[in-house]
């Protein structure tokens, strides 16, 4: 194979976005886990600075005695942080799992559509995800509260007789995040629905094998790298969710994110939520790196 | 295969699309209400129009909120373009696995982990935070997309065109300005339509990273949604529904139109 570019443009092609990459994306990290390690104080910006590279060597290790994990003691010590935490992976679990649900029949139909229908199907799916994600969470807001769109209408049909509270409740987040993720389910679900050869499930079903059975035994498995990708994508961002908790959970629901947001915006203290953050990614860790190992596999299948 | 399409996958379509597409129409339908409560229809009136267009603090929102998704779309699709040629040209070269990571991590990262991570940058190097910060933040994580979108369509790209228009003189340069490029080009466009509504869509980076003076539109709607729901805020957000709307299908039927000449 020969050199694409010369060898001063390739190394311009690789090089700027990597720098860009690495100064506006990677480098803020080891700012980020620098100031969890700080002192807060009433100061702008409002923590100690744990090293200044101005000051030398002697300044450099007078400021490493000054290191503190007091940020992450904090976070032990107070229960409100785990169960935040922990709150946040089980309603990103649940929700993945809703979207699922949801999700599979919607791409299940699509991939079965006639073939001339699915590029519409497609679009269609596609389309709300270019409309803004807080649009599509605020809409919500007035379908659920409890004078809300959803209430009249059971009203109208006579099933309830007071209305049912669903705003500002776990529930809420669940749909909140199953609608605005959905997408992000269906289409990797619908890409390994699509490439599936049906006679697999005849042949199954002409070895005397139910349909359900068929179903669960031969399309379930070959959608496997789809139901992978599609989790991971709803999963991980759900985990660190904020519009949604914050505008369908009310004050009571606990999420990470949120906790973040107000550590920072409203009590101001940079350090622990700079240590807030760091531990959060080291939660996310795992499942990301997971889904790259398993998208860079599926690439590799596709070559 | 006709005959395999069931009844079942109808009604989960039908029900699924449903779901999709019910609080948006719903949205749009109360923007259109006479009465400040948003969930009682009280009569047809374009009153919130009105209303909406002579809100100054919602309308210099939409104006920041508008160039800011224009200039940081364009420079993301550039780098984004560049980082997906490197990707699928360049099998080796030292620190790619990093690459990739940083290319792929920032698809899935929490936005308020992307927010507060900048936001400590700017403020580490004492740079002022407004405008430009904004759009930073938006270039940093709408590059990604675009090069997602861009290298799907580069690996499927045939080679050989490159190599045939080299062999004829060509520089490398020029066979990917004059090959390449009018070939990708969808990916391109549809790479910076990608970037640009993530940019407009932007409450969580933005409200880190942006200073006195470069409000947008998603942190104006977010204020005015937290005391309440209004119709105004129907309003605007139908109208950003329709822009999205139109701009989605003219990209598709101008490309579907390309795609017809082709042939």
């Amino acid at each position: 194979m020969r050199a694409f570019f010369s060898s001063t443009t390739s190394r311009l092609v690789i090089a700027v976005p990597y720098l860009w990459l690495l100064v506006f994306f990677l480098a803020p990290f080891f700012i980020v886990f620098k100031i969890s390690l700080s002192q807060p104080a009433i100061a702008m910006p409002p923590y100690v600075p744990v090293f200044d590279f101005a000051e030398g060597v002697a300044g450099l290790l007078r400021h490493l005695a000054a290191f503190s994990l007091d940020n992450y003691l904090w976070l032990l010590g107070d229960p409100l942080y785990a169960n935040a935490y922990l709150s946040s992976l089980v309603i990103a679990a649940v929700s993945t799992l809703l979207a699922l649900v949801v999700g599979y029949p919607i791409a299940y139909g699509m991939a079965r559509a006639p073939e001339g229908l699915r590029p519409i199907f497609l679009m269609m799916v596609i389309l709300p995800f270019w409309t803004s994600f807080l649009i599509r969470v605020y809409a919500w807001i007035g379908i659920l509260k409890p004078e809300g769109l959803l209430n009249q209408f059971l009203f109208f049909l006579g099933v309830i007789d007071k209305p049912l509270v669903i705003l500002n409740t776990t529930t809420a987040i669940y749909i909140g995040i199953v609608y605005s993720y959905l997408p992000f389910m269906v289409l990797p679900l619908y890409a390994s629905l699509e490439k599936m050869d049906y006679a697999l499930i005849e042949a199954a079903q002409d070895l005397g094998c139910r349909p359900l059975a068929a179903f669960w035994k031969v399309t379930v498995p070959l959608s496997f790298p789809g139901i992978l990708a599609g989790s991971m994508l709803v999963f991980i961002p759900a985990v660190g969710e904020f519009v949604v908790p914050d505008l369908l959970g009310g004050s009571r629901t606990l999420m990470i994110g949120k906790t973040l947001w107000n550590e920072f915006f409203s009590n101001r203290d940079w350090p622990v939520s700079s240590a807030v953050a760091i531990v959060l990614l080291f939660i996310l860790v795992v499942p990301m790196v997971f889904f790259q190992r398993a998208q860079a596999r599926a690439r590799e299948r596709d070559n | 295969m006709a005959g395999t399409w069931g009844r079942f996958n109808v009604v989960s379509l039908v029900l699924g699309f449903a779901f999709l597409y019910l609080p948006i129409l719903l949205l749009v339908i109360y923007s259109f209400n006479e009465s400040r409560l948003v969930t009682v229809w009280s009569g047809f009136s374009t009153r919130w129009y009105v209303e909406m267009l002579n809100n100054r603090g919602l309308m210099d929102a939409a104006w920041v909120t508008a160039r800011v998704a224009f200039i940081s779309a364009s420079v993301a699709t550039v780098l984004g373009t560049m980082a997906a040629v490197a990707l699928t040209r360049y099998t080796r070269f030292r620190g790619r696995l990093l690459f990739t990571g940083m290319v792929f991590a920032p698809l899935v990262m929490p936005e308020v982990i992307t927010g507060l991570s900048l936001l400590l940058l700017f403020v580490a190097v004492s740079f002022d935070r407004g405008f430009a910060t904004v759009t930073i933040a938006h270039i940093t994580f709408s590059m990604c997309f675009v090069a997602v979108v861009v290298q799907s369509r580069l690996i499927s790209f045939d080679r050989s065109l490159e190599e045939a228009a080299m062999d004829l003189g060509a520089t490398p340069l020029k066979a990917f300005f004059q090959v390449t490029l009018p070939v990708i080009l969808p990916a391109v466009l549809a790479g910076w339509m990608l970037a640009f509504t993530l940019s407009l869509d932007d409450l969580v980076i933005a409200s880190f990273t942006s200073g006195p003076g470069a409000t947008t539109l998603p942190m104006k709607i977010y204020s005015q949604v937290r005391l309440g729901v209004t119709p105004e805020i129907n309003a605007i957000c139908t109208v950003l529904i329709g822009l999205v709307t139109v701009g989605v299908i003219v990209v598709s039927l101008v490309s579907k139109r390309r795609h017809l000449l082709r042939q």
